[in-house]
């Protein structure tokens, strides 16, 4: 059985509201938080829950939350990274459209461990109806006492704010964040220091992903040793993975982590199986930049065992066998898929969305797509895959930020585990145009039409 | 002060500098090259990635290697730190490829170009880069534009340094000068054409590393090699400018005035627009005397006066440590 904390509530009508969420046991966390817990106890549940960062990272958030530095006299801010762009990845918008009490709960909560009492939460641009709704609910959490001054009576007040990015995916990345939230243009600082130390307005800053702000609230609620408890080993408690592409029931779902990949794509409970029930080809497993994998490798991992939905499992074999949990866009092809089509989705994706600072990302990512459209094309050589690789090696590891990397590793994985893919493009330029490349854009069923031609 | 190894070479240098600048004061055979570091500007560095090096200690306390190369110019020495430049095959390996991404939308088209001789990206790729180059695909290209009456700008030879951005930012007031759009398609700007005027502004020429901010008054008037270097100075008026310049001449005109480079090639003090610009006479100066040229640079090839003698070639002070 499907276990529900996050979203435990998510059915009943009415839920985005605040009386009705309250009525469901909504703000209990602020309330326990402020009344019978000091701070920093707070940020002991947190580190005691094995909470992990859900932006991509994993970066534990306890940790994360007790490195903040704290100079007399100088504010320390909390910012809600809500920038969710990474391809295949929609969980935060899903939390924040239907549940938005809980994320505003979630940054009461964190605020007060953190001593901050300015709060950002930096949307997404194109959300911009999502910051209708969290300035509505804002404002009815102010109305109902639990921001503004003095909160319940207590000594501690915290302002919340929503401000809305320009639609630009590097934006996600904390630094960057922190300089558009400052009015600047949004390149990515060099690090160190880290926001922990001079983030926001140089302060002492935690930038932390709409889902783990969220999760702080069951962990207040139901105190951290239980949270612990919840998935698997140091993959602690519960995850929202955006399902998509060819499964029979897309969407957003929240699972147990540790429980298996194969579980997941095929029960009804979740995916349902593979759309039409064909052949699973390959998973892209959390978000655009995490590494692709065939399908015998996302379904055991290379000695044997069964993957499971887990930081751990789902890295187990490095990038050689294994991938990442990243976000949780857990994006599932057919056997129809082309690779190399898709690729170059994600290729266009980096090319665009690079903010230009550093050479290596700059232009790297901008020959990898021309390179990856000529071998679609019917123009590819051999060679143009080897100097695809040595172009994804030579970004890597190199950048300033890691959306370098984040462009390199669909290449190299795609590579990896398709080469022949790529061969195929290269050896048998007409009919792979044709008919790859003319249906998938009619979105015409290709397996479908190769049979028919 | 913190003791760093680099490549093999050891120093002690005053806690908070950086490999890079720990490595400057051994000398520069062991320098990294640097396309965006410039001494005199602030938060300067960490872009093109040319000063990549190896550590493969951290520090004494913590001797562990660092999983990637970093930046020299933004990293700073820990005591008992060892880095790798020269030394390492990784090193040498990720600057090739940062040369190659550096000259992938550049024009080439040196023969034409007013920066060439004095390029830094010419002398990056001839000691670091490949010959060959690996791309076929059309270059990005840009429209010259005119910034004010003396600077233009000619984009398709950028290579997004942010010198002239922290120039701009940082010694000429009003900052109207930045970067717009993303990516590979980002562009210096100066919001829409409108002319940076200011008194300090043609300074961004000197600190281009590259030909894409040149100097109107001097543009194709001479190959730069052909041009006699002149030290020279004058009381400025303006408070804040040094009125210590370089005086090119050609015969008995002067073609251009710019800034004191020193052995890395980076201005010593800015100067203002009057004596950049207006003063082209030899009487508006007081003439100190030849400028001394590196003999390895294509600028003292054609030279009246052989300036330096190959033995005083002097390195950097260098603290021999004696084990
Ligand atoms: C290019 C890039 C884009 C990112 N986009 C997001 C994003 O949209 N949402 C997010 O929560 N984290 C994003 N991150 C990760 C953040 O930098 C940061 O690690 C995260 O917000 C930390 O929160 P967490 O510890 O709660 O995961 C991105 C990182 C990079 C490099
Ligand atoms: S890696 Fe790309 S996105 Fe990140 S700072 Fe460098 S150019 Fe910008
Ligand atoms: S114009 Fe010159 S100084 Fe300015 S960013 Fe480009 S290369 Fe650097
Ligand atoms: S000089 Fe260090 S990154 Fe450019």
């Amino acid at each position: 059985m499907a276990r529900k904390i996050l979203l435990e509530h998510i059915d009943v009508p009415g839920i985005n509201t605040y009386d009705v969420y309250r009525s469901k046991g909504g703000y209990a966390s602020v309330e326990k938080a402020l009344k019978t817990m000091n701070p920093q106890d707070v940020v002991e549940e947190v580190k005691k829950s094995g909470l992990r960062g859900r932006g991509g990272a994993g970066f534990p958030t306890g940790m994360k939350w007790s490195f903040l530095a704290k100079p007399e006299g100088v504010p320390s801010y909390l910012v809600c990274n809500a920038d969710e762009s990474e391809p295949g990845t929609f969980k935060d918008r899903y939390l924040m459209e239907y549940l938005p009490h809980l994320l505003i709960e979630g940054m009461i909560t964190s605020s007060y461990a953190l001593g901050a009492n300015t709060s950002y939460i930096y949307i997404r641009g194109e959300y911009f109806y999502l910051v209708r709704i969290l300035e509505k609910a804002i404002s009815e959490a102010y109305a109902n006492g639990w921001l503004g001054k003095n909160i319940l009576g207590t000594n501690y007040s915290l302002d919340l704010y929503v401000h809305p990015g320009a639609g630009a995916y590097i934006c996600g990345e904390e630094t960057a964040l922190l300089e558009s939230l400052e009015g600047k243009r949004g390149n990515p600082r060099i690090k160190p220091p880290f926001p922990a130390i001079a983030g926001l307005y140089g302060c002492p800053t935690v930038v932390n992903n709409v889902e783990t702000i969220a999760a702080v609230v069951p962990i207040i609620n139901m105190t951290g040793d239980e949270y612990a408890k919840i998935g698997i080993g140091r993959s602690a408690g519960t995850k929202l993975i955006s399902a998509s592409g060819h499964i029979k029931k897309p969407g957003v779902y929240e699972i147990e982590m540790g429980i298996t990949v194969e579980d997941f794509i095929y029960s009804d409970e979740y995916c349902g199986g593979i759309l039409n029930d064909k052949k699973l080809k390959a998973v892209v497993a959390g978000g655009s930049s995490v590494p692709i994998l065939p399908a015998d490798l996302i379904l055991t991992t290379a000695n044997g065992e069964k993957r499971l939905m887990s930081y751990e499992s789902l890295a187990d074999g490095g990038f050689a066998t294994g991938t990442m949990l990243g976000s949780g866009g857990f994006i599932v092809m057919d056997e129809s898929t082309s690779i190399v089509q898709n690729l170059h989705t994600f290729a266009r994706f980096y090319h665009h969305e690079s903010c230009g600072q550093c050479s290596p990302c700059r232009e790297g990512t901008g020959w990898m797509e021309k390179i990856i459209h000529k071998i679609l094309d019917g123009h590819g050589t051999l060679e143009d895959i080897d100097l695809l690789w040595d172009i994804q090696r030579k970004i890597e590891g190199n950048t300033i930020c890691p959306l370098g990397d984040a462009a390199a590793w669909p290449v190299a994985s795609a590579i990896r585990h398709f080469r022949h893919e790529f061969e195929e493009f290269v050896k048998n330029p007409s009919a792979q145009r044709e008919v790859k490349y003319y249906f998938h854009c009619n979105n015409i069923d290709t397996a479908a039409a190769y049979s028919s031609i | 002060m913190a003791k760093v190894t680099i490549d093999g070479i050891q120093i002690d240098v005053p806690d908070g500098t950086t490999i890079l600048n720990a490595a400057r004061m051994i000398g520069p055979d062991v320098a990294p090259p640097t396309m965006c570091y410039y001494s005199k500007l602030k938060t300067s560095g960490g872009y093109c990635r040319t000063c990549l090096v190896e550590v493969t200690a951290g520090s004494e306390k913590d001797p562990r290697p660092m999983p990637k190369l970093v930046a020299s110019c933004r990293t700073t020495v820990m005591d008992g730190m060892v880095v790798a430049n020269n030394t390492s095959a990784k090193v040498k390996d990720a600057r090739a490829g940062v040369v190659e991404f550096l000259l992938l939308n550049h024009p080439l088209d040196c023969p034409v170009c007013d920066q060439a001789g004095e390029c830094h990206l010419q002398d990056l790729s001839y000691d670091h880069g490949n010959y060959k180059t690996r791309t076929d695909f059309e270059r990005r290209t840009f429209e010259k534009i005119d910034i004010g009456e003396k600077i233009q700008l000619h984009m398709t030879r950028c290579i997004l340094c942010y010198r002239c951005v922290k120039t701009a930012e940082q010694i000429t007031d009003g900052r109207v000068h930045g970067v717009i759009n993303r990516g590979d398609h980002a562009e210096i700007s100066t919001y829409i054409e409108q002319a940076i005027d200011n008194d300090f502004s043609g300074n961004v020429i000197d600190v281009c590393p590259v030909g894409a901010l040149t100097d109107k008054t001097f543009r194709f008037k001479s190959r730069v090699w052909f041009t006699k270097p002149v030290d020279a100075h004058r009381n400025c008026e303006n408070e804040k400018c040094s009125g210590k310049v370089v005086l090119w001449y050609q015969g008995e005109e002067v073609l251009r005035v710019t800034g004191r480079k020193d052995q890395w090639g980076e201005v010593e003090e800015f100067i203002c627009n009057t004596c950049r610009f207006d003063k082209k006479q030899t009487s508006d100066w007081t003439i100190e005397g030849p400028r001394k040229i590196n003999r390895h640079s294509v600028i003292s090839a054609n030279h009246y006066m052989n300036m330096v003698k190959p033995k005083e070639f002097k390195l950097n002070e260098i603290k021999q440590i004696t084990e």
